[in-house]
């Protein structure tokens, strides 16, 4: 069973809030003890994901909680935004596809560097992505 | 607006990233860096990444970017310093920024722009030794 320990919501629509955020993200993961390594790739997904929000659907909302299952603490960051949705999540997961001009690797890296990853999306509607990441392994 | 100093040492231009890049910045500096290669006509560019503790897929990008700009304006380019756990990260993201010469530190990196572009004074001075040892 996870437990949600302590909740944080930023709102993300200027280039400053990103900075903002992350900044954020990086005291909640050293509040849990977590490694550098793994802060490191906790904060490179956020970066990916911000970037996505703020290209694609002119930014959104972040919550960031610090959850608990058993003896392991994480850092879970969920991602809303109202912006045209994903048309093909199965497409938008592959390496190497994009609708920008990108490289396309930021959803499935991301999904490489984190624990958990979840993705909807509804067309018209907006996404959703949410992340977590323990603080061990 | 914060801009990342861009300092030129002989034929080589150094950048050293002391803060956090965020996309604007990360943009101009690709764009000042290719400018400063032009005007200087230099050799080769060394970036230091150093205090760089996130780099992410677009950073990766532009950091190839300078790369291959640098290149085809005849200058080579070696990025020092990076954080072992930017390069788990970089790795694991798939992005593994082929064609980007790297050195641990400042001093490797100097060592290996030197031996990359053949620098004619050194050429030189290696034939004045050359020719010192015959006469002796």
């Amino acid at each position: 069973m996870t437990l949600s320990l302590s909740k944080d919501t930023i709102k993300v629509s200027k280039e400053q809030d990103v900075v903002f955020l992350k900044n954020r993200v990086k005291e909640t993961a050293v509040k849990i003890k977590m490694g550098l390594v793994n802060q490191t790739r906790l904060l490179t997904a956020c970066s990916e994901l911000v970037r996505n929000m703020m290209r694609y659907a002119d930014g959104g909302m972040c919550l960031i909680e610090i959850v608990s299952s058993g003896r392991n603490n994480g850092v879970r960051l969920t991602f809303t935004d109202k912006g045209p949705g994903i048309p093909d999540i199965v497409a938008a997961m592959r390496d190497g596809f994009s609708t920008g001009k990108s490289l396309g690797l930021g959803l499935p890296g991301t999904k490489r560097l984190v624990n958990e990853f979840d993705i909807k999306s509804k067309v018209g509607e907006g996404t959703v992505v949410t992340i977590l990441k323990w603080a061990n392994g | 607006m914060d801009k990342i100093p861009i300092l030129r040492m002989g034929a080589f231009l150094l950048v050293s990233i002391q803060v956090d890049l965020y996309d604007r910045l990360a943009l101009n500096l690709e764009a000042d860096l290719v400018q400063m290669v032009n005007k200087t006509s230099a050799k080769g560019v060394l970036i230091d990444i150093s205090a760089v503790s996130i780099v992410d897929s677009f950073m990766g990008r532009i950091i190839g970017n300078i790369a291959s700009m640098s290149k085809i304006l005849d200058a080579q380019t070696v990025v020092v310093g990076m954080q072992p756990a930017v390069a788990i990260t970089l790795i694991e993201l798939g992005l593994p920024l082929k064609g980007v010469h790297t050195a641990l530190d400042m001093e490797k990196g100097m060592r290996l722009l030197r031996s990359m572009i053949d620098d004619p004074e050194e050429d030189a001075d290696e034939d004045q030794t050359i020719d010192d040892s015959i006469t002796e």
